[in-house]
């Protein structure tokens, strides 16, 4: 059982000419493995600023993170083997694979940096992971990124995220830039994962129907704050705070989605 | 709560003894294709050409570069002699051919070291931040500006007898300015991407980072400038070698010109000193087109743009008059408008076809 | 404001840059040519002058290097760049005023109308791209592969010796004296122009070539093609368009070339007996006149540096962002 703790944390960034932008102001939350949070807002709310926070490429400038209840450490081998179980997948499936390399590379490199595997078996588990993310493996493992679909390069990005077996994965609007037609796969297949390896998933989105679908627990993200937070039916259903009312209510056909109460999403 | 998974169907079905024979074949084939096109093959063999002289040199000379032949003085081009005869009655073919080595060495020599320092400081610019990246950018700026020739003159006056290597130091520090800031502007626009982002947050060295995944993603702009030193350094020596900076044993092209300019050779004998300056433009040409190639492979718009217009022009229009020319119809085509993707007009305008690719 | 600050950090660092590598150059010379140079002309020399030599080449050995560097800055201040060898002694400065306005004019007015001319065939090959007009890009490509000094000789040899159209070598006729006359800006013009020619043909194919792909670039942008949609006359969205902002980066890589065309045209003046500095640096170099060596390359980079702050404002002028920044 891993836990991840956000403690009071803000950020700031300096910006040239203006002074200093407040990304985040005292966010606080945990997430435990085996858990789905969906963290909601628009654009420049700060989500983006967290997946940065939580993968050590930012620093907090106020506040604490801890795994386990011990401060993530800013250098060296603690930092490596923090980083080895909290991974993350990339909104841009096109922007986040090196074009240079071939998929064998992209998913070989975490096996070998935290050498999770004995060198001899690192082609076994590259071909392992594929099959995971439904991917032929003998079909893709030579190729570069150029000559797959948006679709397979996202599987691709989430099999490198989970090579290193992370104990919790953030995703960053994982599926915002693929097609609409296959969204729904891409996100099926992240839930599957999760209750295959239990784990923790923060899954950072600006629609509010598959949060509330794929996820146990909604925040709401609004100027760096946490205007709202709660189960994910209470929150689209009985929103407290009139920024996550708005939110609703600016989702496409809400009444398709949330005027009749349903069942509980498939990773409840 | 399940979907159909049809992904692995989604895979292009290829056999995989094919994917297999892939592996190497296509990696080298990605490390080359910024020259697979006419423009870079063509310069490639011109290239080719002037280093096969330089290595065969001494079997294809027809004469020694400094035997006399005091018969045949000032000798227009003759099947005894393909390109006359100097003042001393040397071969000016022979010179010309012994003339390509010293060229091509220097070019090459200076063409490297420029790139190393333009790589090492470019990147390392490129990838730091803050006062780093600002110092590494002014240093580079303040070679850009400092003009190279006049102080390669002074530094070279100061020896007796500089060596070849001291000749492509001089000519590689004076000349590296340029690639660098190309290449600490492209790493600037990579450090960003987010697969940089990820190998960080994946936990890569920064050395594998830089080595592994940024550079090459950098060999066409690193190509580029090395070309680019290449071109320069030529240039450079051969100018040197015409002023008599440089000694007059290490023949080159410039040291035929300087030969030709001390022994009244203007205007008359024009085979003593055309071909040594062809010789150079020709080179610097071949050089020229191979970084046209790899230009048109970094901006694909340069490449397209010449086969699109030349599409259109054959279906009866022309780029330069309006983007939503239609075709001329008598009466129709006030209703066809320029929005129907029928419209050939419309559909293969440039920032229309180009959408997709930004 | 910002923008301009930078700007100005810049160039006193380059300015500082180059005043220091000249200090160190003459310092890092093997032998001593300079004070045997004294030795042997003791006695011609005024103590003045020999210790403003001593500061320049380094030849105070008991004081220590920073106190050579200060004496150096003192120096320059005072506007002393010693006394020039090859010419009878005559202070370095003198020397070299008297030859820079030659370089400045020539190498200026050729820069400046490439540039002009080179810039609009680009934008003009590349808003006709994939006509007739492409052919001339590898002409375009081989005149700016030739060195200037050759394609020199070979003017000279065509339009000087078997035509006779223009005179082959210097700036003026010979026993003429310099002056305000109509007479003499003709003299002025009949010989700078195979000089001017020659400049001009051989750097104008980088500029065509810079523009052309600019243009190619630019043209693909959406604007331009909302500028066509709205139907304004192709001449208009061509110049006010398209060529003006593909011709932004064409001027401030004018502004980082001009130390390689400097460096060409140095020998284009020995080809032609130009007497401006490049001519004067050749001999000086012959002469083994190293102070003249040192203050014409002090003199050199600070005009290229001049030269690159007017185009930095003509950049400023014409790209709105910049003011913007400095507002």
């Amino acid at each position: 059982m891993t836990t991840l703790e956000f403690k009071n944390v803000s950020k700031k960034y300096r910006v040239r000419g203006s002074g200093e932008l407040l990304a985040l102001d005292k966010v606080s939350f945990t997430l435990t493995s085996g858990q789905t949070i969906a963290l909601v807002g628009q654009s420049g709310s700060g989500k983006s600023t967290i997946a940065k926070i939580l993968t050590q490429l930012e620093r907090v400038s106020s506040g604490e993170v801890l795994l386990d209840g011990t401060p993530i450490p800013t250098w060296g081998r603690p930092l490596r083997r923090y980083r080895q179980s909290v991974r993350m997948v990339f909104q841009d499936p096109f922007a986040s694979l090196n074009p240079a390399h071939t998929i064998r590379h992209h998913i070989e490199r975490p096996l070998r940096l935290d050498k999770v595997v004995p060198a001899d078996q690192v082609e076994e588990e590259v071909f392992r992971l594929l099959n995971r993310v439904r991917l032929s493996p003998e079909q893709t493992i030579d190729r570069r990124p150029h000559e797959l679909s948006g679709g397979q390069r996202q599987r691709v990005a989430i099999a490198r995220a989970l090579a290193s077996r992370p104990a919790l994965l953030i995703a960053d609007e994982p599926v915002s830039m693929l097609d609409v037609s296959i969204r729904l796969e891409v996100l099926n297949l992240l839930a599957e994962l999760q209750r295959e390896a239990n784990l923790g998933v923060l899954y950072i989105t600006h629609d509010l129907a598959t949060a509330r679908h794929f996820s146990d627990e909604i925040m709401v993200l609004h100027h760096g704050t946490v205007v709202e937070r709660g189960k994910a039916d209470d929150v689209i259903l009985r929103p407290q705070h009139p920024y996550t009312r708005a939110l609703r209510d600016a989702s496409p056909d809400p009444e398709k989605h949330f005027a009749v109460p349903t069942t509980p999403g498939a990773t409840s | 709560m399940t979907f159909p998974n049809t992904v692995a169907a989604a895979v292009p079905a290829v056999p995989p003894a094919q994917t297999r024979k892939r592996g190497t074949l296509s990696r080298l084939g990605q490390t080359f294709a910024m020259f697979r096109n006419g423009k870079s093959i063509a310069g490639l063999s011109i290239l080719g050409v002037f280093v096969l002289i330089a290595i065969f040199g001494d079997w294809i000379a027809p004469y020694g570069p400094l035997d006399k032949d005091f018969t045949a003085l000032r000798q227009p081009p003759s099947w005894v002699h393909w390109l006359g005869t100097t003042h001393m009655g040397e071969d000016v073919l022979s010179q010309i051919i012994y003339g390509t080595r010293g060229v091509l060495v220097v070019g090459f020599t200076a063409g490297v070291i420029a790139t190393i320092i333009a790589v090492a400081i470019g990147v390392t610019a490129g990838y730091v931040t803050g006062w780093r990246s600002e110092s590494l950018s002014a240093l580079t700026n303040v070679f850009l500006v400092i003009p190279g020739l006049p102080l390669i003159i002074i530094i070279a006056s100061q020896y007796e007898n500089p060596s070849l290597l001291l000749i492509s130091s001089v000519l590689a520090i004076t000349g590296w300015a340029w690639g660098g800031r190309v290449l600490r502007a492209q790493t600037m626009s990579l450090r960003n991407r987010d697969f940089i982002q990820a190998a960080r947050a994946n936990g890569e060295p920064l050395y594998r980072i830089i080595a592994v995944e940024m550079l090459p993603n950098l060999t066409a702009i690193i190509a580029s400038s090395f070309v680019g030193t290449v071109i320069a350094a030529v240039l450079g020596l051969t100018t040197l070698a015409f002023i008599g900076v440089i000694p007059i044993t290490n023949l080159n092209w410039g040291t035929i010109l300087f030969w030709a300019q001390q022994n009244g050779a203007f205007p008359d004998f024009w085979w003593w000193y055309v071909p040594a300056g062809l010789c150079i433009a020709l080179l610097g040409m071949a050089l020229s087109l191979i970084n046209f190639g790899i230009d048109e492979y970094v901006n694909p718009r340069l490449r397209s743009a010449g086969e699109r217009a030349r599409a259109m022009r054959k279906k009866g229009f022309k780029l330069s008059d309006t983007a939503t020319a239609v075709r001329p119809r008598p009466a129709a085509a006030g209703t066809s408008g320029p929005g129907t993707s029928s419209d050939p007009g419309t559909s293969s305008d440039p920032g229309v076809t180009n959408a997709g690719i930004k | 404001m910002r923008f301009f600050l930078r700007r100005a950090a810049f160039y006193a660092f380059t300015a500082w840059a180059a005043i220091t590598i000249n200090f160190f150059l003459p310092r890092m010379m093997k032998g001593d040519p300079v004070s045997a140079y004294l030795q042997k002309n003791q006695g011609r020399i005024s103590p003045e002058a020999i210790d403003s030599l001593r500061t320049l080449f380094g030849l105070d050995s008991n004081k220590s290097l920073l106190e050579q560097y200060i004496d150096y800055w003192q120096l320059l201040f005072s506007g002393d760049l010693g006394r020039s060898f090859s010419k009878g002694l005559a202070p370095v400065t003198d020397v070299i005023a008297s030859a820079i306005p030659w370089t400045v004019g020539l190498v200026g007015i050729a820069t400046v109308i490439s540039f002009v001319v080179g810039t609009a065939i680009g934008a003009f090959i590349g808003w006709r791209r994939g006509s007739r007009a492409d052919g001339i890009v590898p002409v375009a490509t081989f005149f700016s592969t030739v060195p200037y000094f050759w394609m020199g000789l070979i003017a000279i040899a065509i339009f000087s010796t078997t035509l006779g159209w223009f005179p082959a070598s210097h700036a003026y006729d010979k026993g003429t004296q310099p002056s305000f006359t109509l007479e003499f800006a003709g003299q002025v013009i009949q010989h700078g122009f195979l000089p001017a020619l020659t400049l001009v043909i051989g750097s104008l194919g980088g500029w065509i070539l810079g523009m052309r792909n600019m243009m190619i670039t630019v043209l693909d942008e959406d604007y331009v093609t909302v500028a066509q949609a709205k139907g304004l006359r192709p001449s208009r969205v061509l110049v006010n368009y398209a060529a003006r902002n593909a011709s932004l980066p064409q001027l401030s890589s004018f502004a980082m070339s001009l130390g390689f065309i400097v460096g060409g045209t140095l020998v284009m003046e020995l080809v032609f007996s130009y007497p401006g500095a490049g001519k004067l640096l050749l001999d000086a170099t012959t002469a083994k006149d190293y102070p003249l060596m040192q203050g014409l390359f002090l003199v050199i980079t600070l005009t290229v540096l001049v030269a690159n702050i007017l185009a930095d404002v003509a950049y400023a002028i014409l790209d709105p962002r910049t003011r913007q920044m400095e507002a």
